[in-house]
């Protein structure tokens, strides 16, 4: 596969991916506005923490509204992470390997990006809940296309790598809204508005029911647990980079490479192990944020090492 | 009672369109009197069947379809976020079967000599010699590359891939308007619309007998791999694009697509010691065959204009090699001038001693001194075009223009006559367009597209029906207003139809 292609069809994945869980970001923050008490800390502000990119939010706003926030992560233009530019440069990368797709993958991700860009071009949502709502209907189906219509073919393994990558990134993500809202709120810990809290977090990985199934009541540990190790759960970290490292062994098998450069592999193969091996207790006594941060910087490591395995491909010695 | 017997009298038997006028133009579907042409009597009966508004409600569907399937120009830049589809009208234009024998044969006729012109005059230069073609034309053309001279793709095949423009005055005769043998573009929009017609109105297709059109990709990539250079036992074969901002980007990666292949850009490719491989996610790995659809001069900055950057440094060393196959052979863009053109039924006649089945537009060449003042006396009347122009740019169609338009266009002729062309205006032909809720006539033209494989050549039955969708404009290029049409070639005994 073309180093170009491979490289766009990684990020196409990441970006429809990063704009998904941007619409579950807010999907969850605008519930949580409707089951709290009043005295709840403003939920606005962590979003934007955990979204890191606080200082683009202030060069643009000098407040945090409910309004400014929505629009700043669905709808920014000029905010090159925001839910419409993400959809805006993967349909631009879609374009660029429409070939290497199949033609409903593209259909459905120009889908995508219309309905998103037709809501931005209205003066305001009329039901944020009912657009999110809708935007990670759309999401999944794009899931489903993909994975009924494409060969497990390279292409599909790199769209996944980058897929699991960024869902493995927002699903900690998600985790860490917790960790800025709980931490003022020291009193809440054990409570109804504790219970709340978690729980729309779980729905926000739509993984309310599978948690529930498995152990019933709200528990910390517990939730904490589901999101970083469940081995079952398709959006937990642990199965994201599960996934994640199963393709980089089949792309590294298929493409039959004699020059073994596979950075990415055995870096992604440490991060598997380390977290198989990591209890969740060790995670709460360490401080679960900084468990979290160290988890993304070992993510941005791995991408680095895609870039050099397989994006860059340097002319020095055809292949005999 | 007496109007009635009157009207059996004024109007003739037959199936007809209610309220549709030809005004005097020659109509592809109906006769002078209004009745359906023997191939589109099925299609007539059903479009003047329809009840009211039903046309337009699967004109819009049909543009529903396009807007999905991302088939769009972008308008003002893609982060304002508006674009248009590429207009098709849903009333197919038909073409007799009859008529296409003749087309097609025409067709083949005028591929083979060109071909045989452009292996001419990049070697012997006979025709020149011989007097037939002046010297100082392939001299002075732009597209005369001189790094050609000496080249023989394999199989001697240059034009592996034309698209020619052709169209039909008032009387109904076809005429070629040009030849187009560098990259000519389209051929995605006739499979498409062909995609979107038969999902969106099927019934058309049930009632008439067309021949498919939906094998062009797997013919085109059986002849580019019969191109490859005899080392490559399975030849790799790849559509080398511009890139996404290029308008026809779109055609580009549908034929990859279609054809499962690899669509590279410049930056894909390397070359290594005369060969040209494409980076890949596992090292480079050799390319034996280029369709590409960049212009000569921006093939290669080590060859032509140095400031390239979209294609390959060291291309044309391989080529020269015979170590990578080019489609089209870089060069042709000398037999499509549209000075050269009034040459080619000379070139017919030199080369293969036969008389043009498919006329040419009479055409005035401004370098001759008394055609040129024929020319400037005539502008009111005539069609100017520039010889390397296309698009429908760097043209003036004479009885449409002003006096300050012309007088521009007579100054342009006398400072580079070699540069124009003239030809009368003519009144192409229409046919039946949707229009609010009912039908008019409008102008259109044909492109046929036809592969030249190394013992034969093959013209795809069908083509890409442009119209001018404004009211009397001749102008039916897609930057100026134009849209497209399903074209449907009439089966005759024994070929195949469409099944939908």
């Amino acid at each position: 596969m073309l180093s170009r292609v491979a490289e766009s069809i990684y990020w196409m994945g990441r970006q429809v991916e990063r704009a998904e869980n941007l619409a579950r970001f807010l999907e969850v923050t605008h519930d949580l506005i409707l089951d709290q008490p009043e005295n709840l800390v403003d939920p606005w502000e962590p979003l934007i923490q955990v979204t890191a990119d606080r200082e683009l939010y202030d060069e643009r706003h000098d407040r945090v509204t409910a309004e400014k926030v929505t629009h700043f992560l669905a709808f920014d233009d000029t905010y090159a992470n925001s839910m419409l530019a993400s959809l805006r440069q993967a349909r631009a990368n879609a374009r660029a390997v429409r070939e290497s797709v199949s033609s409903e993958t593209f259909e459905q991700l120009n889908e995508f990006y219309h309905f998103v860009n037709d809501a931005a071009q209205q003066p305001s949502l009329r039901s944020p809940n009912d657009f999110f709502d809708a935007v990670r209907r759309i999401a999944i189906q794009w899931t489903g296309v993909l994975d009924s219509t494409m060969p497990r073919d390279i292409g599909w393994h790199f769209l996944n790598v980058g897929r699991l990558v960024e869902r493995a990134d927002k699903t900690s993500r998600i985790l860490d809204v917790k960790y800025f809202n709980l931490l003022p709120r020291v009193d809440d810990v054990g409570t109804s508005v504790d219970d709340l809290q978690w729980s729309s977090l779980l729905y926000a990985i739509s993984g309310f029911e599978a948690y529930r199934r498995e152990i019933h009541t709200i528990d910390i540990e517990e939730v904490v647990n589901f999101f970083l190790f469940n081995k079952t759960f398709p959006r937990s970290v642990l199965f994201c980079i599960a996934g994640a490292d199963w393709s980089l062994s089949e792309i590294n098998e298929k493409s039959k490479s004699k020059t073994a450069r596979n950075a990415a592999k055995t870096r992604m193969g440490e991060l598997r192990h380390r977290l198989s091996h990591t209890q969740v207790k060790e995670v709460l006594a360490g401080g679960m944020h900084q468990f979290i941060d160290q988890l993304q910087t070992a993510l941005n490591r791995i991408g680095g090492a895609m870039n050099e395995d397989y994006f860059s491909c340097l002319v020095a010695e055809p292949q005999a | 009672m007496t109007s009635q017997v009157q009207s059996q009298r004024t109007e003739p038997k037959g199936v007809r369109l209610p309220e549709y006028k030809t005004d005097g133009f020659y109509d592809e579907l109906v006769d002078e009197q209004g009745r359906a042409r023997p191939d589109a009597v099925e299609l007539i009966r059903l479009l003047g069947s329809m009840p009211a508004g039903e046309l337009s409600r699967r004109q819009r569907a049909i543009e529903r379809a396009l807007y999905k399937m991302g088939i769009t120009f972008t308008v003002y830049g893609d982060s304002a976020g508006t674009e248009k589809i590429m207009p098709i009208d849903v009333v197919p234009r038909v073409v007799s079967s009859v008529l296409w024998h003749h087309i097609e044969a025409g067709l083949k006729q005028r591929i083979r000599a060109l071909n045989r012109f452009l292996s001419d005059i990049y070697s012997e230069q006979a025709i020149v010699k011989d007097g037939i073609v002046p010297r100082v034309l392939i001299e002075s053309a732009s597209t005369f590359l001189p790094q050609c001279v000496g080249l023989k793709p394999f199989h001697d095949v240059w034009c592996h891939i034309t698209g020619t423009d052709l169209v039909r005055d008032n009387t109904g005769a076809v005429y070629v308007l040009e030849d187009n043998l560098r990259c000519p573009s389209g051929v995605s929009y006739v499979l498409q619309n062909r995609l979107v017609m038969k999902k969106n109105f099927p019934q058309l297709f049930h009632a008439s007998k067309v021949r498919p059109v939906g094998d062009y990709p797997a013919r085109l990539y059986e002849m580019l791999q019969q191109m490859a250079p005899p080392h490559a036992e399975e030849p790799t074969v790849v559509v080398l694009t511009p890139g996404v901002f290029n308008s026809a980007y779109y055609e580009h990666s549908f034929l990859a697509q279609q054809m499962g292949v690899e669509l590279v850009e410049g930056r894909d490719l390397a070359v290594v010691d005369d060969m040209v491989y494409m980076k890949t996610t596992y090292g480079l790995q050799r390319v034996d065959v280029i369709y590409r659809r960049i212009d000569d001069i921006f093939l290669d900055p080590e060859a032509f204009r140095r400031d390239s950057v979209l294609g390959v440094a060291g291309l044309m060393r391989a080529y020269r090699k015979g170590n990578v196959a080019l489609a089209n052979a870089p060069g042709t863009g000398i037999a499509d001038d549209k000075v050269i053109y009034a040459y080619v039924p000379k070139m017919i006649r030199y080369y293969l001693g036969e008389e043009q089945i498919l006329a040419n537009v009479p055409t005035y060449v401004c370098f001759d001194d008394d055609q040129r003042q024929y020319v400037l006396e005539h502008l009111d009347e005539l069609v100017v075009k520039s010889a390397n122009e296309s698009g429908g740019y760097g043209m003036l169609i004479g009885p449409h223009a002003d006096d300050t338009e012309r007088k521009v266009f007579a100054k342009r002729i006398q400072e580079n006559p070699r540069n124009f062309i003239a030809q009368p205006t003519l009144a192409l032909s229409r046919v039946p367009t949707v229009v609010g809720e009912s039908l008019e006539g409008r102008h259109v033209d044909l492109r046929p597209y036809v592969l030249c494989g190394p013992k034969d050549v093959w013209v795809l039955p069908g083509g890409l029906t442009r119209v001018a969708l404004r009211k009397g404009s001749l102008v039916v290029n897609s930057s100026q207003g134009g849209g497209s049409k399903d074209t449907w070639v009439a089966a005759g005994p024994g070929q195949a139809v469409v099944q939908v």
